[in-house]
């Protein structure tokens, strides 16, 4: 029951607030977000890693004749993503509280509607459900973007929308294949529930179209380079706002696909194409990190060094070990929260510097504004995965896991390491440090700015200093997710080869 | 010898809905000639929406007759069974709302004849989809047909209108000329015209590869095709979508698609299931065919009513991909989908009949910008029905789509599915520039000159239909299981005939 309350609150409450009035839609909002977040947190706390997804378990027939079920529930892989995406909701509302949009109802409803259908797809435990949220993710920020975006955002919604779906129709044929076949294996009546469709062993042949269908639409929505066009021209046009929310947490949810969808069904798939993936994955971090120290936009930047942090998920993901799935997962949580503070950051040096985002404008803020600076440091510190935080930890994973499994790509992704500390301190000394050339405002961060970031800044600290609790929840399931597909590859999931014959389960 | 010919015993309660309105039809003539204007303006309207509401209802309580085991009416001649009630109730309430979306239209209040000739219309589908024989099929498709020529040319003032009536004719006639051909064809090869015989016929064996029998069959679904709108049969469309009258096309893209579909899966996968190696391929490449195209023809298009034109073209062949799946799955399939793509075209075209209402412009997609502001109750309605259409969840046209892919699938055919899938692609890109256009762009100039005199029916079909369309695809389940079993009771009363 909790979990269908977390899944619909964002919604009805910005459907309540729209109902309401437009001064109050943001009250009701925020207090939907925040009992989002609470609940989040609460089940959380709650859950124990020995009982797995079978607590918070909702399993009800959904449409009967197509064997869908309502099935949501909480377990050691959407655990930290569901919190994080109520934590990066309740942000973003607050933040557009302070500062209410044009025409705040439909807004608001938007991004309720935007983040019901993310955290639906964290908890879907049934195939159809989950590619119905995915799919359901785009119609919001289609609306968001071009009702409220700026500059080109016609060519910016199109393109977005083309890329996306591209990837995400594709997906959905081969998510209904994967439950007929599966049903046609088994002889079983048709259903889509994970946990049933895991035991098939469908014929590698089948798995790898529809492997490559997944991939395809997981791939473009984080972005991965070479399927990143769509990624620049929408980041420009997004209020900011909702490109927290977008660039924090909607590119977790592909990659969660990966690990939730993409490796258990089709675990001979994902093992030929392993180098195929660990090598999108090298390249997005290599081109991401090179796109991101060329730019001069400060948005752009964080949004290349998305695709290149996304990279080092793909690459922990698909080393199929357990160190490098739990890496991912913890990278995914780190790379959420600290992509929302620069988000904010990132406005509130255009705030300074007469509304430019361009990195040339700006200069020697930290001098007039000592604790946004710190901040700021702290977030790019954190981003660069400095030693100490828990970006590293999470980088460290991913690495280790990779070097295991395939040492080459662990040896070159390592220059991604290097690489991120120059364009996130090219970024932070271009805008704080310096003379001040361009005259920007030298004004320190209000209450009202700073309110929405606390809560970010803490979270960074916090998981610094204790990333355990995490990595000890995500052990078990990390494992479980990579297992069967490292088995098809000969390895175990602790990296080692294994003369182990793989087994297949009926 | 007697020379005298036995009547056949006639079923007159089965008959009922057709009586009804061919009754209802000649009285609402009647009315359009007495009295003063005012009455005709209030009595014509009234006598159709009881005649197609008394139909309805007696349709609709043939049912338990109906499901076990089907009515067999006219000695063969006509069938009701639960996939002929479903389909004929599809017809007939797109028919109402055509009725009610033509209210305040300048061509339907002149006398009666537009309303008694759209109640000839529906009692022409209701023959079609019930026939059981070719001749009364024939029959029913010329009924359909006639009086939609007449219908689409009947907006007097407009050019357009008169150039829509005239082309639809003449590319009507090549239809039913073909049609007529090929159901000849098929008399030949098995020797007889009720479904049943030729069944027996074809299972007897020897004519599954008589060119006369495929020829006919062939010649039979492109002359089905024509009604359908299915590529390349679909010339006529777009002229005609645009010219005539907006509660005209609204009742050609709900009913008329409803029909023409209903007759090819009663024929294909009635009678000729048999033959479903020889058919399959015929409508598999007219599926792909009408996807590509009609997806392909929508872009660009700057009128609303056209772009729906050949986005309807592209539906059909959606649905004809799942009739492909001559199984269940398949036939279900169709029934949902045309049932959801009823309520979804509804939506949109009540909103480009109120849009248009007294100015021209609003059937173009100019006259849609800065809707949403205007009017967000009705940009709203739009887009959920173009979301639908697009395929998009949370509305009924996911569930649609689904539903089609499943049974593609699940039949062997999944590249057909990336045809479906492919298709839906490219349809995002005419579909969304309609929700860009109304909600991100600002009015024109002159759209404050666009009338104030506002249509509340209008409005709220335009709103009933969204809402349904939002409701059918979160709680798709009982719509979903009584097309299961209309599908199922349907293709058991045909086995055990």
């Amino acid at each position: 029951m909790e979990v269908t309350l977390l899944l619909l609150l964002p919604v009805a409450t910005a459907l309540v607030g729209a109902i309401l009035g437009r001064k109050l839609v943001a009250a009701v909002s925020l207090l939907g977000a925040l009992g989002t977040l609470g609940l989040a947190i609460g089940v959380a706390l709650n859950w124990k890693s020995s009982l797995g997804g079978n607590q918070f378990k909702v399993d009800d027939m959904w449409i009967s004749q197509l064997g869908i079920h309502w099935a949501l529930t909480i377990d050691g892989l959407n655990l930290a993503l569901v919190v994080l995406a109520a934590f990066v909701y309740a942000s973003v509302v607050l933040a557009l509280a302070l500062r209410q949009p044009e025409e705040p109802r439909l807004f608001f409803f938007h991004l309720g509607l935007g983040a019901t259908s993310v955290i639906g797809a964290l908890l879907a435990q049934d195939l159809i459900l989950f590619v119905l949220f995915f799919d359901l993710m785009l119609v919001p920020f289609y609306f968001l973007v071009g009702q409220w975006g700026t500059g080109d955002k016609a060519k910016a919604t199109l393109k977005m929308v083309i890329y996306t779906l591209a990837g995400s129709l594709l997906m959905l044929a081969a998510a209904v294949a994967t439950g007929v076949y599966a049903a046609n294996v088994s002889g079983n009546h048709i259903d889509y529930l994970f946990s049933n469709l895991a035991h098939v062993h469908l014929a590698k042949g089948t798995q790898q179209w529809l492997f490559l269908c997944f991939a395809a639409a997981f791939l473009v929505k984080m972005p991965a380079v070479p399927l990143h066009g769509w990624l620049k021209d929408a980041y420009k046009a997004m209020p900011l706002p909702v490109l927290a929310l977008f660039s924090g947490v909607l590119s977790k949810v592909a990659a969660y696909g990966l690990l939730k969808a993409a490796l258990p069904l089709f675990p001979d798939a994902a093992a030929s194409f392993q180098t195929l993936m660990l090598i999108i994955g090298l390249v997005s971090i290599i081109y991401g990190s090179a796109l991101a120290f060329t730019t001069n936009d400060a948005r752009l930047v964080v949004g290349y060094s998305s695709i290149a942090q996304l990279g080092f998920i793909v690459i922990g993901i698909f080393s199929l070990t357990t160190a490098g799935a739990q890496g991912a997962l913890l990278q995914m949580v780190n790379h959420g929260i600290v992509t929302v503070l620069l988000v904010f950051i990132v406005g509130l040096l255009a705030n300074r510097a007469k509304g430019s985002e361009d990195l040339g404008s700006m200069g020697g803020m930290a001098m007039g504004a000592p604790i946004l600076a710190v901040v700021f440091l702290i977030a790019a510190f954190a981003n660069l995965a400095m030693p100490a935080s828990a970006n590293f930890v999470g980088e460290f994973l991913i690495l280790k896991g990779v070097f295991d499994s395939t040492a080459v790509i662990a040896v070159l992704a390592c220059l991604g390491v290097a690489m991120a500390a120059v364009y996130m301190l090219r970024m932070y000394i271009r805008a704080m440090h310096g003379p001040d050339e361009n005259g920007v405002e030298q004004r320190e961060i209000t209450f009202k700015e700073a309110l929405p970031l606390l809560p970010a800044t803490a979270l960074v600290l916090a998981l610094a200093l204790s990333p355990q609790p995490l990595l000890k929840r995500t052990e078990g399931p990390a494992t479980a997710a990579v297992a069967q597909a490292a088995l098809a590859k000969g390895q175990s999931p602790d990296g080692k080869a294994t003369t182990a014959k793989v087994v297949v389960k009926p | 010898m007697s020379a005298a010919i036995a009547a056949p015993h006639i079923d007159w309660t089965a008959l009922g809905p057709i009586s009804i309105l061919t009754g209802g039809a000649i009285l609402t003539l009647f009315f359009g000639l007495i009295g003063s204007s005012g009455f005709r303006r209030v009595a014509v309207p009234l006598s159709a929406l009881t005649t197609l509401v008394g139909a309805l209802v007696w349709l609709i309580s043939e049912w338990s007759k109906a499901s076990a085991g089907g009515l067999t009416i006219i000695s063969d001649a006509l069938r009701i069974d639960p996939l002929t009630i479903v389909l004929g109730s599809i017809c007939l309430i797109g028919a109402i709302f055509a009725v009610l979306i033509s209210l305040r239209s300048d061509s339907a209040l002149g006398g009666g004849e537009f309303h008694s000739l759209m109640l000839f219309s529906v009692m022409g589908m209701l023959v079609l989809i019930a026939s059981d024989d070719l001749v009364t099929l024939f029959l029913g498709m010329e009924l359909l047909s006639i009086p939609l020529y007449v219908l689409s040319g009947s907006a007097l003032k407009k050019e357009r209108s008169l150039e829509a009536g005239l082309k639809y004719l003449i590319v009507g006639s090549v239809g039913s000329a073909t049609l007529l051909y090929g159901l000849a064809l098929l008399y030949g090869a098995t020797g007889s015209t009720d479904f049943v015989a030729i069944n027996k016929a074809i299972l007897s064996g020897s004519t599954i590869n008589d060119s006369l029998f495929v020829g006919g069959m062939a010649l039979a679904i492109v002359g089905v095709s024509f009604k359908a709108s299915a590529s390349p049969f679909h010339q006529w469309t777009p002229d005609v979508y645009e010219g005539a009258p907006t509660g005209v096309t609204t009742f050609m893209a709900t009913a008329t698609k409803a029909a023409a579909l209903g007759i090819m899966i009663r024929l294909l996968a009635g009678p000729l299931l048999p033959a479903v190696d020889d058919w399959s391929p015929i409508i598999a490449v007219l599926a792909v065919l009408s996807i590509a195209v009609g997806n392909f023809g929508a872009l660009g298009q700057d009128s609303l009513k056209r772009m729906l034109a050949w986005s309807s073209v592209a539906q059909v062949g959606y649905l004809l991909a799942a009739v492909v799946v001559a199984k269940e799955l398949g036939i279900r399939a169709v029934v949902f989908y045309l049932a959801v793509y009823a309520v979804m075209t509804l939506a949109a075209f009540a909103v480009v009949a109120e849009n248009s209402r007294d100015w021209d412009e609003g059937e173009r997609l100019d006259g849609f910008a800065g809707l949403g502001r205007r009017r967000p109750w009705l940009a709203g309605s739009m887009s959920v029905a173009m979301l639908a259409l697009a395929g998009l969840p949370p509305t009924a046209g996911f569930i649609g789509k689904l539903t089609v892919i499943g049974a593609v699938v699940d039949g062997g055919h999944a590249w057909l599915a990336f045809a479906v899938v492919i298709g839906s692609l490219i349809s995002l890109a005419y579909y969304l520039r309609v929700i860009a256009v109304m909600w991100f762009k600002d009015a024109p100039e002159g759209a404050e000159a666009a009338p104030t005199r506002r249509a509340p029916e209008l409005v709220a079909i335009a709103l009933v239909a969204a809402a349904l369309t939002i409701a059918i695809g979160v709680m798709p389940s009982w719509p979903l299981d009584q097309a299961a079993k209309v599908t199922q009771k349907s293709l058991q009363s045909n086995t055990n005939r």
